[in-house]
């Protein structure tokens, strides 16, 4: 099926070249798009709204959107980097969790290899607690790990991922012991959702989608997003404007294979700032209440590279990746 | 009775004539993609979202409902006819129902899991209608040791699954307690029995085991026997449809799946394979006719189908009031809601309620519609088994590599088929029963992740499994399981011995 696959892609490229030459100006007239993950999640949303903006807006003819689902990610980057080499149609979506996720897995494929293009969108971190906890801002959070990190239990996403993360941080960030945080990881966000409402963990910790509709529902106590400062869409200062120094973010970005040359990464950047700037991306990211975060160029990479290091740190730091 | 005149208006809104062209659209797909294993209404649903973009948002999210239905439903076809499930939840419907075919019963084993799951589909929508908001309360406040007591009790039914001989049966369960080893273990986030193989960090696939084990390790088994003894399959022997004694053996357990299926449905963790089990041990227990589980009992398919169709209406409970999916097609349907900017949950009800009990209206006219599609289809299905033997294990290999395929592609889950097919041929020539490998692949892990959860909240005391009134019946109702058989036999010898 692979082999079949292959050359199914090796048709399609060769089409592109002819086409190529036929009109020399459109460079970019079929994308693939590979989303590393299974149908249905954050990254396959993510590239099936890039495939829509893209045709509907005319930069691209056609885009094919492929799932390479597994281990966050990890299986996917490596067919990237190992069987795209050198394709300058080819763009993968990824996210702060495959930086985690790279890591704990030991994956011998790092994002070093591949081709930084952008910054797409992000989303910050929520905590909360349910409705008739005794906690009522970050400051009552802070003390209570302070006094004792382990009876403050915190429910959220699978381990080493970006909830985890954060919970480490902001124990590390209330003078407390990171590694003796007592984080609980579900499956899906759902779990994690019930075992907060009926107040069965202290806090929990996950992207503002998830718990919005519960908050104004007044079911979940808000206390602050991880942002720097408080963004319009709640009525609570953020964390750090509370007095506690963290910062964090689950952003979505895209990266092209390694070998491409400096016109096709400068081809495929110039793509996806058109679409960036789509009044149909712009209506997809209003639909889907994502925040634009476009970040292109050197500075996308030196920034991926920040987080890398971060990572690595707070993840040695829990346990989870051994130095 | 608020909920009545809500009901009324909702169907006025299904029945739109668009909406109801929605709602069969759905019901067809869905069970189209349900007879091919390994694509399931939560692929669908996935690839279907960005062309129903532009569309109205209640005529696609009724006929994503309608797919989540319809998945249900064409699961069971293949899972009786050629003992292929095309979803975990049709596994207990293919330990009788594919018994029943071979002996020319196929007939009257689709009608049943046809008829029972529109009943329970009815009966879950209805309660759906009107205890929703109690349920969901219930619901949240199942926490992690309530699950693990839960697993408990579905581990002592399992035993019901195990044919003739206790030892064969608990070897396989524990192949499949191995099995679920497999991976990334979610509560410390380190690989466990990977040997480094990536496609192995997310766990071994339910469907992809299913589909080894009993349709590849089948299709070996009937050819190796090919040549000692050719099995005569008879399309139909006796009447096509269901007898008055098919009817009254049915519709008891389609009762009983019932209310296995809706509230651990509606539970965030319950899913639909659990009840199916529950149901397939219960109606093993309580059968008139206990030489007939093992060769091809009714009630053990009538149960179980009724028990997994009303998990997925159990399943909208948590997802509608809270916004909670708790299942991959839930969730998929959560995505729908939120691509129009709705937020399921609490405020729908009141923000939309057009939209909510236009969904709810348009799943009794699904549930209807399946039945009217699939009853005469039965007289269809039931010819494929007239297709010459070769010829029909052939095409039950293609299928099951094609819808492995689609839902992983990666030679390594194809290689993974191949194994657990051999696997499956294997205990099948030495008298294993196949059945508990997969239960234990969907109960270890969860069983274990739960416990260990529970025991983290608790900062490791485990009395919290007794402090917990839910788990403590539970774990009752587990002990009364594993002890009566036992005090019933020696019950019975004692009156033997006075006699």
């Amino acid at each position: 099926m692979s082999q079949l696959r292959k050359s199914l892609w090796r048709g399609a490229l060769a089409a592109a070249a002819v086409a190529g030459f036929v009109t020399t100006a459109a460079a970019q007239t079929d994308l693939k798009i590979m989303a590393p993950a299974a149908p249905g999640g954050g990254w396959d949303q993510t590239a099936r709204s890039m495939q829509q903006a893209l045709t509907q807006a005319g930069i691209a003819k056609s885009v094919q959107v492929a799932n390479v689902p597994g281990a966050g990610g990890s299986i996917g980057i490596a067919q990237l980097v190992n069987n795209s080499k050198g394709d300058g149609n080819q763009l993968m979506v990824m996210g702060y969790v495959m930086v985690g996720a790279l890591l704990t897995n030991k994956s011998p494929i790092t994002l070093d290899q591949t081709t930084p293009i952008a910054r797409l969108t992000t989303e910050y971190e929520a905590i909360v607690v349910p409705a008739d906890s005794p906690i009522k801002n970050a400051k009552d959070l802070a003390a209570a790990i302070k006094a004792d990190p382990a009876k403050v239990t915190w429910a959220g996403g699978s381990a080493g991922g970006v909830d985890h993360i954060a919970a480490a941080l902001f124990a590390k960030a209330a003078g407390a012991d990171p590694t003796k945080i007592n984080y609980i990881p579900f499956s899906g966000g759902g779990e994690a959702l019930a075992a907060i409402l009926g107040g069965k963990v202290t806090a929990g910790i996950s992207g503002y989608g998830e718990f919005e509709s519960q908050v104004k529902a007044g079911k979940l106590r808000l206390i602050g997003l991880t942002s720097a400062t408080k963004t319009a869409n709640v009525d609570v200062p953020s964390i750090k404007e509370q007095g506690i120094d963290l910062e964090i973010a689950n952003w979505r970005a895209v990266v092209a294979p390694p070998g491409i040359s400096a016109d096709q990464k400068k081809a495929l950047t110039d793509a996806v700032e058109k679409m960036v700037q789509s009044k149909e991306w712009q209506e997809i990211l209003k639909a889907k209440g994502w925040e634009n975060a476009y970040l292109s160029g050197d500075a996308f990479a030196k920034g991926l590279n920040d987080e890398i290091a971060r990572t690595k740190d707070v993840l040695t730091a829990v346990g989870l990746v051994k130095s | 009775m608020e909920a009545f005149y809500s009901l009324a208006s909702g169907l006025s809104v299904a029945i739109q004539p668009m909406n109801l062209l929605f709602a069969l659209i759905g019901v067809l797909l869905g069970t189209a993609v349900g007879v091919l294993p390994g694509i399931g209404p939560a692929l669908t649903v996935a690839l279907l979202l960005p062309i129903t973009f532009k569309l109205d948002p209640g005529g696609s999210i009724i006929m994503f409902a309608g797919i989540y239905y319809g998945g249900m439903y064409g699961g069971s076809t293949t899972a009786i006819l050629i003992n292929t499930p095309g979803e975990s939840a049709s596994m207990a419907t293919a330990l009788e129902g594919n018994k029943m075919a071979k002996a020319g019963r196929g007939g009257p084993a689709l009608a049943t899991a046809a008829i029972g799951s529109f009943v329970a589909g009815t009966i879950a929508t209805l309660g759906l209608t009107f205890l929703a908001p109690y349920l969901v309360d219930i619901a949240v406040s199942f926490g992690p040791e309530d699950y693990f007591a839960l697993m408990c009790v579905a581990f002592i039914t399992v035993s019901a699954t195990f044919g003739d001989s206790p030892v064969r049966g608990l070897t396989s369960l524990f192949i499949g307690l191995l099995l679920g080893l497999v991976g990334i273990d979610i509560l410390s986030g380190q690989s466990r029995l990977s040997f480094g193989i990536p496609e192995l960090y997310d766990n071994i696939e339910v469907t992809t085991l299913a589909v080894g084990l009993f349709a590849v390790g089948e299709a070996l088994y009937v050819a190796s026997r090919r040549h000692i003894e050719e099995e005569k399959l008879e399309p139909v022997r006796g009447s096509l449809w269901m007898t008055k004694e098919d009817w009254k053996r049915s519709w008891k357990p389609w009762i009983r799946g019932t209310l296995f299926g809706f509230p651990i449905g509606a539970l965030p963790a319950g899913g639909a394979e659990i009840p199916t089990f529950l149901s397939y041990s219960t109606e093993k227990r309580l059968t008139k006719h206990p030489e007939e589980f093992g060769h091809g009992a009714i009630e053990g398919v009538a149960g179980p189908e009724a028990a997994n169709n009303a998990s997925a209406a159990g399943t909208l409970v948590p997802l509608l009031t809270l916004g909670l999916p708790t299942s991959a097609t839930a969730a998929m349907m959560l995505a729908g809601f939120q691509q129009y900017g709705l937020n399921p949950g609490p405020l729908l009800f009141a923000e939309r309620p057009d939209l909510v009990w236009g969904l709810i209206a348009s799943l009794f006219i699904a549930n209807g519609m399946l039945l009217v599609l699939n009853l005469p289809l039965v007289g269809l299905w039931v010819r494929l088994l007239a297709i010459p033997q070769p010829w029909l294990y052939a095409g039950i290999l293609v299928f099951a590599t094609i819808g492995t395929i689609a839902a992983n592609p990666s030679p390594v889950e194809l290689i993974m088929l191949t194994v657990f097919g051999v696997l499956g041929f294997l205990m099948r020539r030495f008298d294993f029963p196949i059945a508990p490998v997969v239960v234990g692949l969907i109960l270890g892990p969860v069983a274990e992740s739960q416990l260990r959860r529970a025991l983290s909240i608790s900062l490791g005391d485990p009395m919290v499994l007794l402090e917990s009134p839910i788990s403590a019946t539970l774990l009752v109702i587990a002990l009364i399981a594993l002890i009566l058989p036992f005090v019933m036999k020696g019950l019975g010898r004692f009156k033997a011995v006075e006699d």
